[in-house]
């Protein structure tokens, strides 16, 4: 049983630096053939600062800022059981190559399933760029198999 | 680029269908997204947890979803997108990316929708989703 006591946690503030080289290589993992994802000018042409991350490049980040590993430790969960359930974005101003994100993320909800056999984590997350811009607020579910 | 009037509720979004998914699609996946999971890349990890393969990151379709929805309107276009991952996604499978228009207001002066969103594999539904878009 993951404790509920945890409900309205927040962990401390990450800083994140979004580069050029992680959003091409995004590009290229994900197939993204619009070259305002992999070249600069043409993303500047467009009028971003630089190169536009994908719409689903916030969970990037989250994955980089809280390790799936450290977190099912700290949920005291095992991390085989782990799986992902649901994932929404809210975007409010483009995340660009060269931003620096500071990502806050809160535990929103924590509830069961199936008599406990399904346990969910519900996080809000907060993308603020460093001219203190709120980019994207997202909300990530993950599922904890138990049975 | 859709043009606010052309686009109405019932419209079908053009299909996005990708290759059949690779191992090495699942890996550059795995080192692009930070999304270091040995159960997207590590077979013998994926058998111990009771899987009989690897199985794709339900993110990467996600980011294909994306990639169908900003084929069809500009990112800046876009306002939430969202997706619920309803099942398993196995190697060699092609996901097939769909959308089609749900609704459409009119809201401070511009067109906006909301589309239904979809990742099907040959043999399940993997991805329920939604967004809601600027038409203009």
């Amino acid at each position: 049983m993951i404790d509920k006591n945890l409900i309205g946690y927040s962990f401390e503030p990450v800083q994140l630096a979004v580069e050029v080289g992680r959003l091409k290589f995004v590009a290229k993992a994900l197939g993204l053939t619009d070259p305002v994802y992999s070249d600069a000018e043409k993303a500047r042409a467009e009028g971003y600062s630089d190169l536009l991350a994908p719409p689903t490049f916030p969970f990037m980040l989250e994955s980089d800022a809280f390790e799936l590993d450290r977190l099912c430790d700290f949920f005291e969960q095992n991390v085989r059981r782990l799986l992902h359930a649901e994932q929404k974005f809210t975007y409010h101003q483009p995340i660009c190559a060269g931003d620096q994100i500071t990502f806050v993320k809160t535990i929103r909800e924590i509830f069961e399933k199936k008599n406990g056999q399904l346990e969910f984590v519900v996080s809000d997350n907060t993308l603020t760029n460093q001219h203190d811009i709120l980019c994207v607020e997202s909300q990530t579910t993950y599922v904890f198999r138990n049975a | 680029m859709p043009k606010a009037a052309d686009w109405n509720i019932g419209d079908e979004l053009p299909v996005m269908k990708t290759e059949p998914l690779t191992r090495h699609a699942l890996a550059l996946y795995c080192g692009a997204s930070g999304d270091h999971n040995p159960i997207h890349v590590d077979y013998d990890y994926a058998k111990e947890a009771g899987l009989d393969d690897v199985i794709a990151h339900g993110m990467l379709s996600m980011g294909y979803l994306g990639k169908m929805l900003t084929n069809w309107i500009p990112q800046k276009q876009i306002r939430s997108y969202q997706a619920r991952f309803t099942a398993m996604t196995h190697i060699g499978e092609t996901v097939c990316c769909s959308g089609r228009i749900a609704n459409k207001w009119e809201e401070g002066g511009k067109w906006m929708a909301k589309i239904e969103l979809f990742a099907d594999t040959p043999q399940a539904q993997t991805i329920i989703g939604e967004a809601e878009v600027f038409l203009n």
